[in-house]
């Protein structure tokens, strides 16, 4: 079974990932030939329909691309939006802003480490089969998770496509009393992240590194609702210069869209980059745990990535409480965002890594065009491509257990699928 | 007797109503004591062979394989529970439905004729049998967990079919219409969200999808523009959002027959 030359893999349905994705594996004469991560998602059309809505539209709107991270989407709407009309919301409004993007970050990334990439290292199908063994600590990441989802409750409405962001601010600001509860949560939730982290150290990681640059916005604080992008070479530029330096473009053997920088390669958005190009900016408890942790000043692992999401959760715990500590209710729940004519663009974190928007507004105020690159599709190259030199370095196990790794290797990279804004669906291929 | 099967399938949606579904962190362990999941790829690799006693479906039918594929679904499920916007009423995607779709390809993709998609988005009911619709974009996670239980107990689910309005008295809202002229969708809406709109000051933009006491003869959306104070632009826009297709049938014609409940045994 093993040694044979030519094989294929495939993995129909990729499970423990948002959205409906596939993978496809070639070897021939023992060499990885082909290697394929197949977005089947059907396409919904984000970017046509945004055309003609009015400039407060898109933060309810473009939340519906993704029912795990909304507040992304809506963050960088309303910071794209604002940049157009000549609108900067910060000060408390500011902090109101990355307080609800804490609850994401919280409740995605407690998702993801317990309920979706965890069953990987401990050799259970979900969260749900691990829990008969090992409820104590899906009862944990349960916890975790909706200490999250209580952030976004509170400031958002509701945890799933929130209803309280708007371009300038908030329908409505808490007063200091409704945050103090949560304060509670979080203190609880701080205990929980810092045991999620040493529960993760304990596992075992393959020894892999991938070969991209890194990219993710750096800010004075750890980055999450804005800031300048820099690349792992250091060289850095602004949200509204994204589309001179990353092009997307298809490549001969696939129909789907690969970026790239306009003068290099593939690039890695998200936790590993967002890590390696900030940790000096973690609160110190969150770089303590990154030190108990064994991660050193660059995380270039993937497997690795469950310990940098199970930090960052200690991180937005941390930045939640502080928030909340120095919270002083704003004098007015938003600052007046009037349409201006123009072009705006606002990039953000996104659990996944950078999300980027583009508006343009009509001189009737109406939105003219759209664009939305999300992370997953940026990774995508990245993504195909380590697995090709994980597949490469593996051609020794059955087909079973290397398809069965790889599909572990694709949730790595806790891709957003549903987020296809901006695929291309692949369905010619597969004849 | 084994505990009852619950499969859970995805069709073009934002993932959002299935996560639901992990978001009952308390009950979740507890309610996969009771029913069994066997498929539910978005939380288990391990994907059981039907038939499923039930399956939740999640979004709208966009592509022609996802057309087989609900029959497919419909074939190996006792009951079929569709759960959101997507799945109730073809969801945000149904815009292309009013617009041309090849166009909005073309906006969108730099090689449109590489994709392949159908010139509308569509419920599930539009394509088979379904046993309970669950409206919503998301779905309530209460609702949710009472449409479970109702099923386990052999009960019809208690989901109440008023508008939002009610759900606002009931919170002890102060009417964001009457009181700051702010337009409202409530009166029009299906209930269910528990009012969060007009609890954080804003007017409901028709997330639940028209109200069933809400069709064909009573105000349509002309007749509720005075009344709402929106222009005819911001009224059109509202009701062509995430229901587009529900809130233009119901404004067109009757009301639909409701497709039957899961209280049979």
């Amino acid at each position: 079974m093993t040694h044979r030359h030519d094989r294929t893999l495939k993995v129909g349905a990729l499970a423990r990932v948002e959205g409906e994705g596939a993978m496809y594996v070639r070897v021939r004469d023992g060499r990885v030939e082909k290697v394929r991560l197949d977005i089947y998602e059907p396409p919904r059309f984000f970017e046509a329909f945004l055309r003609g809505r009015a400039h407060t539209e898109p933060p309810d709107i473009t939340a519906r691309i993704c029912g795990i991270c909304p507040i992304a989407y809506q963050m960088s709407a309303c910071r794209a939006i604002e940049d157009a009309c000549g609108v900067t919301v910060d000060g408390p409004l500011g902090d109101l802003r990355r307080l609800l993007y804490c609850g994401e970050w919280i409740e995605s990334h407690a998702l993801h480490v317990y309920l979706l990439h965890a069953p990987d290292f401990l050799g259970y199908p979900g969260a749900v089969e691990m829990a008969r063994d090992q409820r104590p600590v899906v009862e944990r990441g349960l916890r975790l998770k909706k200490a999250g989802n209580a952030v976004m409750e509170l400031l958002g409405g509701r945890a799933i496509h929130p209803v309280n962001v708007r371009v300038g601010g908030f329908h409505r600001t808490p007063p200091r009393t409704e945050l103090a509860p949560l304060a509670e949560t979080l203190r609880r939730a701080r205990d929980d992240a810092l045991a999620t982290v040493e529960w993760a150290a304990g596992f075992e990681f393959p020894d892999f590194e991938h070969a991209h640059e890194h990219l993710a916005l750096v800010a004075d604080r750890y980055p999450l609702e804005g800031g300048i992008l820099r690349r792992g070479t250091g060289r850095s530029f602004t949200a509204a210069e994204f589309e001179e330096n990353v092009v997307e473009e298809q490549v001969p053997h696939s129909t789907a869209l690969h970026a790239r920088f306009t003068d290099g390669g593939t690039y890695l958005a998200g936790p590993l980059a967002r890590y390696s190009l900030n940790r000096e900016r973690l609160s110190p408890l969150a770089r303590q745990a990154a030190d108990l942790a064994g991660l050193g000043p660059v995380c270039r692992n993937p497997f690795r990535a469950i310990l940098v999401r199970s930090v960052e959760i200690v991180y937005a715990v941390d930045e939640a409480l502080r928030i909340i500590d120095g919270y002083e209710p704003p004098p007015r729940p938003a600052v007046p965002v009037p349409p201006r004519e123009g072009t705006g663009c606002g990039v953000t974190e996104a659990p996944r890594g950078v999300l980027y928007h583009r508006y343009a507004i009509g001189p009737d105020g109406l939105i003219a065009a759209a664009r939305i690159v999300p992370p997953t599709s940026q990774n995508q190259a990245a993504i195909e491509h380590d697995l090709g030199r994980f597949v490469a370095s593996r051609l020794h196990l059955d087909d079973h257990a290397l398809t069965h790794q790889c599909e572990q290797a694709i949730r790595n990279y806790d891709p957003c699928i549903s987020c296809s804004t901006h695929f291309l669906d692949l369905t010619v291929e597969r004849s | 007797m084994g505990r009852p099967t619950l499969a859970v399938w995805k069709f073009a949606s934002c993932d959002g109503c299935q996560l639901s579904l992990l978001d009952c962190e308390d009950e979740l362990l507890e309610l996969a004591g009771q029913i069994e999941i066997v498929h539910f790829l978005e939380a288990s690799a391990a994907a059981g062979d039907g038939p499923y006693d039930v399956s939740l479906v999640e979004g709208s039918i966009t592509t022609d394989a996802d057309r087989a594929r609900i029959r497919h679904v419909r074939r190996v499920s006792r009951k079929l529970i569709t759960i959101g916007a997507c799945a109730t009423a073809g969801g945000v995607q149904a815009l292309r439905n009013f617009a041309d779709v090849e166009e909005f390809a073309s906006v969108v993709y730099a090689r449109p004729e590489y994709v392949a998609t159908l010139a509308t988005s569509t419920p599930i009911a539009a394509h088979v049998p379904v046993d309970f619709e669950l409206q919503g974009c998301p779905i309530d996670r209460r609702q949710l967990v009472e449409v479970l239980a109702a099923h386990l107990a052999g009960r019809r689910p208690d989901v109440p079919d008023h508008s939002v309005c009610f759900e606002c008295k009931i919170r002890g809202n102060v009417c964001v219409m009457v009181a700051h002229g702010t337009p409202c969708l409530g009166p029009i809406t299906h209930a269910g969200c528990g009012a969060i709109c007009p609890s954080y000051g804003r007017g409901c933009y028709g997330c639940f999808g028209p109200s069933p006491t809400w069709g064909g003869d009573r105000p349509n959306t002309r007749g509720l523009l005075p009344w709402l104070d929106m222009t005819e632009g911001e009224a059109r826009r509202v009701l062509s959002t995430f229901n587009v297709a529900a809130f233009r049938e119901a404004g067109e014609r009757e009301p639909r027959e409701e497709a039957g409940d899961d209280a049979s045994p």
